[in-house]
C-alpha cells in the first residue's frame, strides 16, 4: 500500500536526521569510555544555545555553542558532576539557558497551565453534556402527535426508497 | 435567553483573555535574557590590553568609580551604530569610565592580528581601556551572549544593569541614567 510506503519512508528520513543532528558536533572531543561519552551528549542536549535559540547546545552550529560545549567538555573532564556543571551556566546566564526550564514557582503555570486548562475545558463539556441529558423534550400538543404519525404512517407505507 | 447569552459571552471572554496574553509574548524578545548577575559583584577578570599587546589588565579597574562595560568585537554592525552614543556619554558623564570588552574577535588571518583596533580608528575611542578577550575567558563569567551587551557596575563592584543590544539615546535617558544617577558617587 503507497500509505505505509511513505510512511517508511519518512520514519528512515526522521531517523536519519536524528542520528545526524546528535553525532556531527562531537568529533573533536575525546571520552574515556562509551559511557562518558554519552553523558556528556545527554548534557549538552539539555542546555540551550543562546544565539539559536530554538536549538540546544547539541545541535547549533554558533560560534558561542562551540565555545560552550567546549567549557562543558572541560568541565566535564575536570571531573565536575552534570549538577555542578548546569549550575556553573546557569548563575551566568540564568534559567533560559536549560533546554527544559525548571518547575519552578515562576515557571508553574507553562507546566500546569495546560493541564488546567483541559481540566477546565472537561469539567465544562461535562456539564454541558449532562445538562443536553436532563432537558425534558419539547412540549408538543396532541394536535401535532396526530399530524406527526399520521405522516409517519404515510411515510413508512409508500415504499421508502433506499 | 439572559442564560444563552452568558454561556456564549464566557469562550467569548476566555478567548480574549487568551488572545492579550498571546500578543504580549509576541512583543516579548527572547533573546533579551535577563541576567543573572544583577546585583551580583561583577566577575573577577586579568586580560590582556588590546591597544598594549602583553599588559594586563585586572578588575581592579573597576572598583571606586562608577563604570560601563562595553562588549563589542569588530564584526558587529549594531556596536558600530552604538559608538557615537558611547563618545556622546563619555564627553557627557565625566563621573562614568567605559571600560570596552573586545569580546571573541580574533585575528581573522596573519596581517590583522587585532580586528579590534582598526575599528576604533574608523568609529573611534570611548574607552578608557579596551580588554582583549579573544577566547571568551572573561565573557562567560559575564554571561555574555551576544554584541553588543553594556553592564553599569557601580564603585562597589556591583552590577546594577544589563543591556542587550545597543545603547541610543532613548535607552541612555530612559533606563540607564536613572540608575547611573542612583549610583553616582556624591561629592
Amino acid at each position: 500500500m503507497p500509505i505505509t510506503r511513505h510512511l517508511f519512508a519518512v520514519a528512515l528520513a526522521a531517523a536519519l536526521a536524528w542520528g545526524s543532528a546528535q553525532a556531527y558536533t562531537l568529533e573533536e572531543f575525546q571520552f574515556d569510555n562509551p559511557a562518558q561519552e554519552a553523558d556528556f551528549r545527554t548534557l549538552i542536549g539539555k542546555l540551550r544555545c543562546l544565539v539559536c535559540q530554538n536549538e540546544s547546545l547539541a545541535a547549533s552550529q554558533a560560534d558561542l555553542a562551540q565555545d560552550l560545549r567546549q567549557e562543558v567538555y572541560d568541565l566535564m573532564r575536570s571531573g565536575k558532576s552534570n549538577a555542578e556543571i548546569i549550575d556553573f551556566l546557569v548563575s551566568r546566564y540564568g534559567d533560559f539557558v536549560l533546554y527544559q526550564p525548571p518547575v519552578k514557582p515562576s515557571t508553574y503555570l507553562i507546566w500546569f497551565g495546560p493541564f488546567v486548562l483541559i481540566a477546565v475545558g472537561a469539567f465544562l463539556l461535562f456539564r454541558v453534556l449532562r445538562q443536553k441529558g436532563a432537558e425534558p423534550e419539547a412540549e408538543v400538543s396532541a394536535a401535532d402527535e396526530a399530524r406527526i404519525d399520521a405522516l409517519l404512517k404515510a411515510e413508512s407505507g409508500s415504499g421508502q426508497d433506499q | 435567553m439572559k442564560g444563552s447569552t452568558l454561556r456564549y459571552l464566557v469562550p467569548l471572554g476566555i478567548f480574549i483573555a487568551l488572545a492579550v496574553l498571546l500578543f504580549w509574548g509576541l512583543k516579548q524578545d527572547p533573546h533579551k535574557v535577563p541576567s543573572p548577575l544583577i546585583g551580583k559583584p561583577a566577575p573577577a577578570f586579568e586580560l590582556e590590553s588590546l591597544t598594549d599587546p602583553g599588559k594586563m589588565i585586572g578588575s581592579g579597574i573597576l572598583e571606586g568609580r562608577l563604570s560601563l562595560v562595553n562588549v563589542w568585537s569588530s564584526t558587529c554592525y549594531a556596536c558600530a551604530q552604538e559608538h557615537a552614543m558611547l563618545e556622546r556619554i563619555a564627553k557627557e558623564e565625566q563621573d562614568l569610565q567605559i571600560i570596552g570588552l573586545d569580546w571573541m574577535d580574533p585575528p581573522e588571518d596573519a596581517t590583522d592580528p587585532r580586528p579590534g583596533l582598526a575599528y576604533l580608528a574608523r568609529f573611534g575611542n570611548p574607552y578608557r581601556v579596551i580588554l582583549y578577550d579573544p577566547d571568551n575567558k572573561a565573557g562567560i563569567d559575564w554571561g555574555v551572549y551576544g554584541t553588543p551587551e553594556t553592564f553599569l557596575v557601580d564603585p562597589q563592584g556591583i552590577i546594577r544593569y544589563k543591556q542587550i543590544g545597543p545603547i541610543d539615546a532613548q535607552v541612555w535617558h530612559n533606563e540607564i541614567l536613572p540608575i547611573v544617577n542612583q549610583y553616582r558617587p556624591k561629592g
